[in-house]
């Protein structure tokens, strides 16, 4: 099982516990999880709603492709360690992260 | 340009996107009369306009199709029914007309008149993405403007611009030589943008003819009526004030409904949602398939959205015609007989 922590918006935090076998994205299994992400473009890094911060674990991903680089480049409230959630895929990578929730729900 | 443009048709379908266009072959084959809007110039969308060159791998039949081929190839199928196209117009309204009938209105003013109207908007419209910044709205159009329409408007005006990516380069460039003072405001401390922009925002600043203002946010802004000053927050925690008299955030674009989410609609998650049995919506005559919609179980598929398509046209029909038979014929056995 891969551990991350999830904090939402409201700072609630959370661990979860995800199977290593399982073929999906971050943004997916939040959404699963009952996370409120809207994930309007269905992970294609067009929309940014499922953008989180990784408050610890941001140096062990692998590094963002041009595409998310340039959805993140725009949006407001990014920082240096914001990611989005349907471009990192469910591996070994993720365990022991923290992430906090940020994408917008309108 | 023609003043007043008046389209009839059976079904107004809103998105010439693969689903959209599929379902004009579906309805064609109950002889039902189409006419498409999208917002975008061109038909395909987010196919034709974002990833034309990928390729798709889950196309029944085909192991692999690029986008764009694929939107040609839907074109190609749907010929025989000549459908209309209204490009580059978002919808605006919709409203019964005086026979009962739909009537949609686009933003440049044409009225579709229609029995039926089918969304397949897909990611919905994109719209500026706006910072959350307290009475940001109020000043809309007050001094604050999420795009440069006429740049004639900031000569000799004192302008911040606000964002990092390559539309705030450039266009911070491009007004730093006509408004009295240019300041551009980014979160970071680098711009990953075109590498030739980046270089001459530097350089601008250092001459003198910019001010760049990095690892600092927008926070409040203040006027009265019209904007006059914004807050800025730097890393350290520390505020700032500069008095302006526009303020242009350019944080790229944001799929949203738009005005289809005032349609008296069911949302959910700005999903719209329907029924499963002929994807209607909670208003009668008024369907959603493809990307657009929501139901349980849900998946966003250009499949699903064929699927979707076919079933929606059934229960279309029997809006359309309620007093015609409706008798289902295999296109094998009955080909295709256009209009």
């Amino acid at each position: 099982m891969i551990k991350l922590t999830v904090i939402d918006r409201d700072d609630t935090s959370q661990e979860i516990e995800i199977p290593e076998e399982i073929s999906l994205n971050l943004m997916e299994v939040l959404k699963a999880s009952e996370y409120d992400i809207l994930a309007t473009c269905g992970g294609m890094a067009l929309c940014a709603t499922c953008h989180v911060q990784v408050l610890e674990g941001l140096e062990q991903l692998p590094e963002p492709q041009d595409q998310e680089l340039d959805m993140l480049d725009t949006l407001p409230n990014a920082a240096s360690d914001s990611r989005l959630a349907c471009q990192l895929r469910v591996n070994e990578t993720l365990e022991g992260i923290k992430i906090k929730i940020r994408g917008d729900l309108v | 340009m023609s003043t007043q443009n008046i389209i009839h048709t059976d079904l107004c379908i809103v998105g010439a996107g693969p689903v959209g266009l599929f379902a004009v072959f579906e309805a064609g084959l109950l002889k039902m009369r189409c006419h498409l809007v999208d917002a975008l110039p061109q038909i395909g969308g987010q196919l034709s306009e974002i990833y034309p060159h990928k390729p798709i791998y889950d196309i029944p039949g085909y192991p692999e199709i690029k986008a764009q081929e694929l939107v040609d190839r839907l074109m190609e199928q749907i010929k025989p029914f000549d459908p209309g196209f209204t490009l580059g117009e978002r919808v605006e309204n919709l409203e019964k007309d005086e026979n009962g009938n739909f009537k949609i209105t686009t933003s440049d003013h044409t009225e579709i008149h229609c029995k039926a109207v089918v969304i397949a908007g897909g990611l919905g419209c994109f719209e500026p993405r706006k910072p959350e910044i307290e009475n940001l709205e109020r000043f809309e159009g007050k001094g604050v403007s999420y795009m440069v329409k006429d740049p004639e408007v900031y000569r000799d005006k004192k302008i911040v611009l606000a964002g990092g990516g390559d539309s705030a380069l450039d266009w911070t460039i491009f007004l730093a030589n006509i408004a009295k003072e240019v300041t551009l405001v980014h979160r970071g401390d680098t711009f990953r943008g075109a590498p030739d922009s980046a270089e001459k925002v530097f350089q601008l600043a250092e001459m003198g003819k910019i001010n760049l203002i990095l690892s600092s946010h927008l926070t409040k802004i203040n006027g009265n009526g019209h904007l006059k000053e914004v807050s800025l927050l730097n890393k350290a925690k520390e505020e700032s004030t500069l008095e302006t008299d526009f303020l242009i955030p350019l944080f790229g674009l944001s799929p949203k409904l738009g005005p289809i989410g005032e349609w008296g609609l069911n949302i959910d998650k700005s999903a719209i949602a329907v029924n499963t049995e002929d994807y209607s919506t909670n208003v009668a005559g008024i369907y959603a398939i493809g990307d657009i919609n929501t139901y349980p179980g849900k998946l966003k598929l250009i499949l699903s959205g064929f699927h979707e398509a076919a079933l929606m046209c059934q229960s279309a029909f029997k809006y359309v015609y309620p007093d015609q038979k409706l008798s289902f014929k295999y296109t094998t056995v009955y080909g295709v007989n256009s209009f």
